[in-house]
């Protein structure tokens, strides 16, 4: 099952390598990975997405607070919590197709950020079943290049049980 | 008064109370040794290999308890640490080892011996770091110390760049260390201690297996002050040996591939398990899946990435051993309505007991050639547990572990999770110096006492006398057992052809050496090496093809044993 992990972490250089050494290390799986400051100096916020049956998780989130530069884990999974991921998208878009990838891009609320004479590159915001979904759409026209951030996730404030 | 980097780190280390230095000196930590003449305190010991300098490190800490301290060069200096840092690593053994490194401009730009040992590092350490500002120096010392000997210990490592060691600033030393991403959990929750003494009383067949983290976390009086009075048997893994006195009546030796028929069978048939500072290791559990089949487990660690990792537990307690064998003590005292607990167990000790009647540890006796567990024996029986013994690794090492009784905590050292051969003779070393009028044994292989021979010349300089004896099979023993029961006899490349003279290459170190081939000789001659003063070898020619037994095959249940 799909793991995602909110990981806060002393902001120094090796902390990265630390993590990702942990995964690589331990035969745990890493499917996305996002990382940057936070509003309080010297922590960083990790959101990793992560998959694996329970034990294996539980071993993930015992050795990530086990590293001596970790300050808190929190597996967001069985929290209420918001998901997003950005993608930047570029996609051929000539003739007729132009006209249909924008429709698709005012339906899905996406924005144009770029414009060739051949292509378009878009910016998606969305959870994972957002973008899945645009991917899978504009498939059909010919995706050239495709970035992403990989998700970022916070805990909602309000809880409910 | 402003001080060089190299001042503060040794004023550092003085301040940790370091007596003990194990090291080997090059470019980039000059200035170290420049400075070191001015702190008579730390006394620093020249090895001739840096991994003679971690093992003794190493050795230093398991002894004593406290934190050992190795420094080495850059470059090769390091890397030769990186087996020894590992070795520390797998059996928790709290070492500082400071590395020196090129100037901070230099880094990255594959200068000479420049290697990224944070990095190689980065895997077998609890934490390490590279001080790039010398104001940092302070306060990273202080905590790689704290890091090394609290919570679960380990090897901390520090790499010190040769111009952070010239810098120069005013140092400001801190008292004490507080740090937000480090909080080790040592008190053990009572609700979880209720249950344990709830499933005490509802079992039968209870089993305390111990693990090294008792050692560290000095909880040998009150696991044993539990067992006697409960009734309770003790097994043990290879890095628990000397938590319980060996000489116990509850006392059934040590568990797993080489451990005794009625520790094995016990584990098979309790049905409460309480593993204690243990975490579980293949080599103690064969297949995982018949491993304590009819038991709760109760599983009480430091770590709690131990608990959970290879088996499910029915009550894990995250927390120090000693805190909670001695939480645990005080519940049973408080709300258990039993008060005959030995009664309540008699059964089941009566059962242990004719298991370790009908299969004691046995070999056949032979007066040449000289079997090695008759060694081991005759060693036990002119030291009485009062030496320190360590182990090379291999037949030797499950021998001494075998034959050998041990009644205190740190008398045994042994390279248990990483299994290095050229353990033992460095850790000897690093025992002696923090007890030099101690009794310090290294039980040996005739393979692992050649990967750290060359330590030999820092035991005769500084008159180390560490005792050596060599059960020399003329085999790597333990392999060519493999190969003689897994493998049709193919002995490929575990004959020790042209093994050298080991009385006349303890001569050639300026030490004393002793050979033996006759059982009758044994005790005569041990005798006198351990009346000798300085370092001997002691070479036993034992039979080649002895194996160690009991032997539970990789992968199969504890309880199939391969008897004599
Ligand atoms: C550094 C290292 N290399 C290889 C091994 C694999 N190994 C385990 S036991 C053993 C044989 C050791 O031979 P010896 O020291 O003569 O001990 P014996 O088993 O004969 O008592 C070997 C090669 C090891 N444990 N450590
Ligand atoms: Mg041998």
């Amino acid at each position: 099952m799909r793991h995602v992990l909110s990981v806060l972490v002393e902001n120094e250089p090796g902390v990265l390598s630390r993590v990702v050494g942990l995964f690589s290390g331990r035969g745990f799986n890493i499917e996305t990975l996002n990382v940057g400051p936070t509003q309080e100096e010297g922590l960083s916020l990790m959101t990793i997405t992560t998959s694996g049956d329970e034990g294996i998780i539980e071993q993930i989130v015992k050795q990530l607070r086990k590293l001596v530069t970790v300050v808190k884990v929190v597996d967001l999974t069985h929290l209420h919590s918001v998901e997003r991921e950005m993608v930047l998208i570029k996609v051929n878009a000539e003739d007729a197709g132009r006209a249909e990838v924008l429709r698709i891009v005012d339906i899905f609320r996406c924005k144009v950020v770029d414009v060739g004479h051949d292509a378009l590159t878009l910016e998606i915001t969305g959870d994972q079943n957002k973008i899945k979904a645009i991917v899978n759409l504009l498939q059909r026209f010919g995706i050239k290049e495709l970035a992403r951030t990989g998700t970022v996730a916070l805990r909602r404030s309000m809880q409910m049980d | 008064m402003e001080q060089t980097g190299a001042q503060i780190l040794l004023e550092c280390l003085f301040r940790e109370n370091v007596d003990a230095i194990f090291g080997f000196p090059g470019g980039a930590v000059i200035d170290i040794y420049h400075h070191l003449p001015s702190y008579p305190a730390l006394r620093h010991y020249l090895v001739r290999h840096e991994q003679g300098a971690i093992h003794a490190a190493d050795g230093y800490a398991r002894a004593t308890g406290r934190v050992g301290v190795c420094l080495v060069t850059s470059g090769p200096g390091a890397t030769n640490t990186v087996t020894g840092i590992a070795t520390a690593y797998m059996d928790s053994i709290p070492v500082v080892i400071l590395t020196g490194q090129v100037p901070t401009p230099l880094i990255g730009n594959d200068a000479f011996q420049e290697v990224d040992i944070v990095g190689i590092s980065r895997p077998c350490v609890k934490h390490n770091y590279l001080v790039k500002d010398v104001r940092d120096l302070a306060w990273i010392i202080k905590q790689a110390f704290y890091l090394a000997r609290t919570g679960r210990p380990g090897p901390v490592l520090v790499d010190l760049p040769k111009d952070i060691l010239q810098a120069k600033t005013v140092p400001n030393y801190p008292e004490s260390i507080t740090m937000r991403s480090y909080n080790p959990h040592l008190e053990p929750n009572r609700r979880q201690l209720r249950k344990v003494a709830g499933l005490l009383q509802d079992c039968k067949r209870p089993l305390f297996y111990s693990g090294g983290g008792v050692i560290s976390a000095g909880a040998s009086e009150e696991l044993t002050w539990l067992s006697r009075n409960l009734g309770i048997p003790v097994t043990s893994t290879l890095m628990g040996l000397g938590a319980f006195p060996g000489d116990d009546p509850l006392w059934l030796g040590m568990l797993g591939m080489h451990g005794t028929y009625a520790a094995n069978m016990a584990v098979g048939h309790t049905d409460l398990l309480l593993a204690v500072g243990a975490r579980f290791d293949d080599r103690v559990t064969g297949k995982v899946s018949s491993f304590a089949p009819a038991a709760k487990v109760v599983h009480i660690d430091v770590d709690p990435t131990s608990i959970r990792k290879n088996v499910n537990v029915d009550v894990p307690i995250v927390a120090d051993c000693r805190l909670a064998l001695k939480g645990l003590r005080d519940e049973i005292m408080a709300c258990a309505e039993e008060t005959d607990w030995p009664a309540k167990y008699r059964p089941w000790l009566e059962q242990v007991q004719t298991w370790q009647r009908d299969h004691p540890l046995q070999y056949v006796f032979s007066e040449e050639p000289i079997k090695p567990q008759f060694v081991v024996e005759k060693i036990y029986a002119l030291t009485k547990g009062e030496a320190i013994i360590t182990t090379e690794v291999g037949q030797n090492q499950m021998w001494a572990a075998q034959f050998s009784r041990f009644h205190r905590p740190r008398t045994f050292l042994t390279s248990g999770g990483l299994g290095t051969m050229g353990y033992g003779f460095p850790a000897a070393i690093g025992a002696q110096v923090a007890f030099p009028d101690k009794l310090v044994i290294d039980i040996a292989g005739d393979g692992s006492i050649q990967m750290n021979i060359q330590e030999m010349a820092t035991a005769v300089s500084y008159n180390i006398p560490v005792k050596i004896v060599i059960l020399n099979n003329g085999y790597l023993g333990m392999v060519r057992q493999w190969q003689e029961l897994f493998y049709n006899k193919n002995y490929c490349a575990t004959c020790m052809h042209a093994n050298p003279d080991f009385v006349k290459l303890a001569e050639a170190y300026g030490a004393t050496g002793f050979r033996v081939t006759r059982a009758g000789d044994v005790e005569d001659i041990l005798k006198q090496a351990f009346a000798a003063p300085g370092p001997v070898i002691v070479d036993v020619i034992v039979a080649q093809e002895e194996n160690v037994y009991p032997m539970v095959p990789a992968g199969a249940a504890l309880t199939d044993m391969l008897l004599v």
